[in-house]
C-alpha cells in the first residue's frame, strides 16, 4: 500500500515536471499543445475511491494552472476527466479479477485497451480545455481543429512513455 | 436528516464533482478577464523563482540573436546623439532643455515566462512595483511592440501579450495615414490582423503598420508590422489585413517597459471632457 502511495506520488512530481518545463514550451502553429501530465489521472489504481479520484485531479490540474497562469482552466478539465474515468473505464470493459494495486496501464491492460481508454479521456481534457480557454463557441471548428491535433500528440506522448517507462513484466 | 445523509452518500461522488467544477470554473472567470493577479501574487514566489532559474539557463540560447538585436539598436540611437552630427553653426546650435520634455521612461526587463500556442498568451517577467511598473505599461521591443502589463506583484509582473484575444491595439498605416485597430485571430503567432481600414483606401502588401499613439499606453510610430495580404470580405466597407508582425514572439528574451509620464494628465483631460459630453 506505502509503496503504492509512493510510486504514485513520483509519478505526479515527475510529470508536472516533465509538463511545465519542457512540453509547455512545445507548440507547432498554434494548435499542438500537449498536455502529457493527464497521465497520471490515467494511471491511479482501479480502486482508488471516487473522491479521492476527484480530489486528485483538482490538484493536478490545479499545480499545472499555477505554472502556467491560468487559473482553474486545467483545473476544470481535469476535474471532469477525473468524473468522466470511472464511466469510460465501465465503457471500454473492465476485468474481471484484479487487485487492489492494479492500475490501468499499457502492460497490464494491453495496448488496445489501452489506446482506446486514453483517446477518450484525452479527448475529453482537450476538449474541455480549450473551449473553456476560447469561453465561446464563435472560433468552433478551429477550437475542435486545436483539440484533434493536441489529443492526437498527447495520446503520442503517452503511449510513448508508457513504452520506454512502465516495467517489464512476465507474460501470464 | 437521515435520507439527506443516505443522498449525500449515495451520490457523493457526483456532488463532489459538481462543486469542484463550480470550485474551477469560478476561479476561471473571475480571472479570465486579464487574468487577475491573485495566483500571480499567491503563487508568486513560487513560479517566479522557478521560471527564473529555468530561464537563467534558457537565454543563453538566445545570447546571438540578442547581441545582434541590441547593437543594431545601439547604432540607429548612435546615429541620433549630438556627436554624429556636425555642428555647421557654432552660434546657433544649442540644446535648449525646456524645448524637450520627456514623455516615456524605458525600464529594461527579462522575460521569464512565454507562450504563443494558446488562445490567449501572457509573458511573465523578472521585473515588478519595485522596479516602477505599473498596471497598463507597454512592452516593447528593439522590433516593436510585445504586449501591455495587466497585473504586478513586488518582484514580478504579467503581461497579455499581442497573441490575446482581448488586444486591440490603434494602429496607423504611416504611407496614407489611415487609422485601424490591431487584434489577433488565434491562428498564428507571426500573424495579427489589422481592421478598420476603409475599403477605398488604396494598400500594397509590404506597408508597414506603425503604433498610433492614440491610447496613451503605446508611444506613437512603434513598428508593428507589414502588411501580408489584404481583402474586402462581401458585404463589408472595411478591409481584413493579415500582417506579418515585426516581433518574434517566439524569441522574447529582454524587452522595455515604457512608462509614459504624462499619462495621467492625458487621462484626466479624457476624464473631464467625457464628463462633459455627458451633462
Amino acid at each position: 500500500m506505502n509503496r503504492l502511495v509512493f510510486q504514485n506520488i513520483f509519478r505526479f512530481v515527475l510529470l508536472m515536471l516533465l509538463q511545465i518545463v519542457l512540453l509547455n514550451k512545445i507548440n507547432f502553429y498554434g494548435y499542438l499543445n500537449p498536455f502529457v501530465y493527464i497521465l497520471f489521472i490515467l494511471l491511479l489504481p482501479f480502486e482508488t475511491p471516487g473522491w479521492l479520484l476527484l480530489v486528485l485531479s483538482f490538484v493536478t490540474g490545479f499545480t499545472i494552472d499555477i505554472f502556467s497562469g491560468t487559473p482553474g482552466l486545467h483545473t476544470a478539465a481535469s476535474v471532469l476527466a477525473g468524473f468522466a474515468r470511472p464511466s469510460v473505464i465501465k465503457l471500454v470493459g473492465e476485468r474481471d479479477e484484479y487487485d487492489s494495486s492494479m492500475y490501468p496501464s499499457l502492460q497490464n491492460m494491453g495496448l488496445k485497451w489501452f489506446l482506446t481508454y486514453t483517446v477518450i479521456l484525452v479527448f475529453l481534457h482537450h476538449a474541455a480545455l480549450n473551449f473553456l480557454d476560447v469561453f465561446s463557441f464563435v472560433e468552433f471548428f478551429q477550437t475542435l481543429l486545436r483539440v484533434l491535433v493536441s489529443t492526437i500528440f498527447t495520446v503520442l506522448f503517452i503511449i510513448l512513455i508508457e513504452y520506454i517507462f512502465a516495467p517489464r513484466k512476465e507474460k501470464r | 436528516m437521515r435520507n439527506i445523509l443516505a443522498f449525500i452518500v449515495r451520490f457523493h461522488f457526483l456532488l463532489l464533482f459538481i462543486i469542484l467544477e463550480v470550485v474551477a470554473i469560478t476561479m476561471l472567470v473571475n480571472s479570465t478577464y486579464y487574468q487577475q493577479s491573485a495566483i500571480l501574487n499567491t503563487g508568486n514566489a513560487v513560479t517566479g523563482k522557478f521560471y527564473t532559474s529555468a530561464s537563467n539557463i534558457t537565454s543563453y540560447f538566445k545570447l546571438r540573436r540578442t547581441n545582434e538585436l541590441l547593437s543594431i539598436e545601439n547604432s540607429i540611437l548612435r546615429q541620433g546623439s549630438e556627436f554624429s552630427f556636425l555642428k555647421n553653426d557654432t552660434n546657433s546650435f544649442w540644446k535648449s532643455d525646456t524645448l524637450y520634455k520627456q514623455q516615456y521612461k524605458y525600464i529594461v526587463a527579462r522575460v521569464i515566462h512565454n507562450s504563443v500556442g494558446k488562445r490567449n498568451n501572457y509573458i511573465m517577467l523578472d521585473k515588478g512595483k519595485r522596479f516602477g511598473i505599473q498596471k497598463d505599461m507597454a512592452v516593447i521591443t528593439p522590433n516593436g511592440i510585445a504586449g501591455t502589463v495587466v497585473s504586478v506583484s513586488e518582484n514580478f509582473s504579467w503581461v497579455m501579450s499581442l497573441l490575446n484575444k482581448h488586444t486591440r491595439v490603434s494602429a496607423r498605416i504611416p504611407k496614407n495615414g489611415q487609422m485601424g485597430t490591431v487584434v489577433w485571430n488565434g491562428v498564428d503567432p507571426s500573424v495579427g490582423t489589422l481592421t478598420d481600414i476603409p475599403a477605398h483606401v488604396k494598400l500594397l502588401r509590404g506597408d508597414t503598420i506603425v503604433t498610433s499613439g492614440f491610447s496613451n499606453i503605446f508611444p506613437s510610430g512603434l513598428m508593428l508590422g507589414t502588411i501580408k495580404d489584404f481583402r474586402v470580405e462581401q458585404g463589408e466597407h472595411f478591409y481584413l489585413i493579415p500582417f506579418t508582425f515585426s516581433v518574434d514572439f517566439n524569441s522574447l528574451d529582454y524587452v522595455y517597459v515604457v512608462k509614459n509620464l504624462m499619462k495621467e494628465e492625458q487621462d484626466q483631460l479624457k476624464q473631464t471632457t467625457g464628463e462633459q459630453a455627458n451633462e
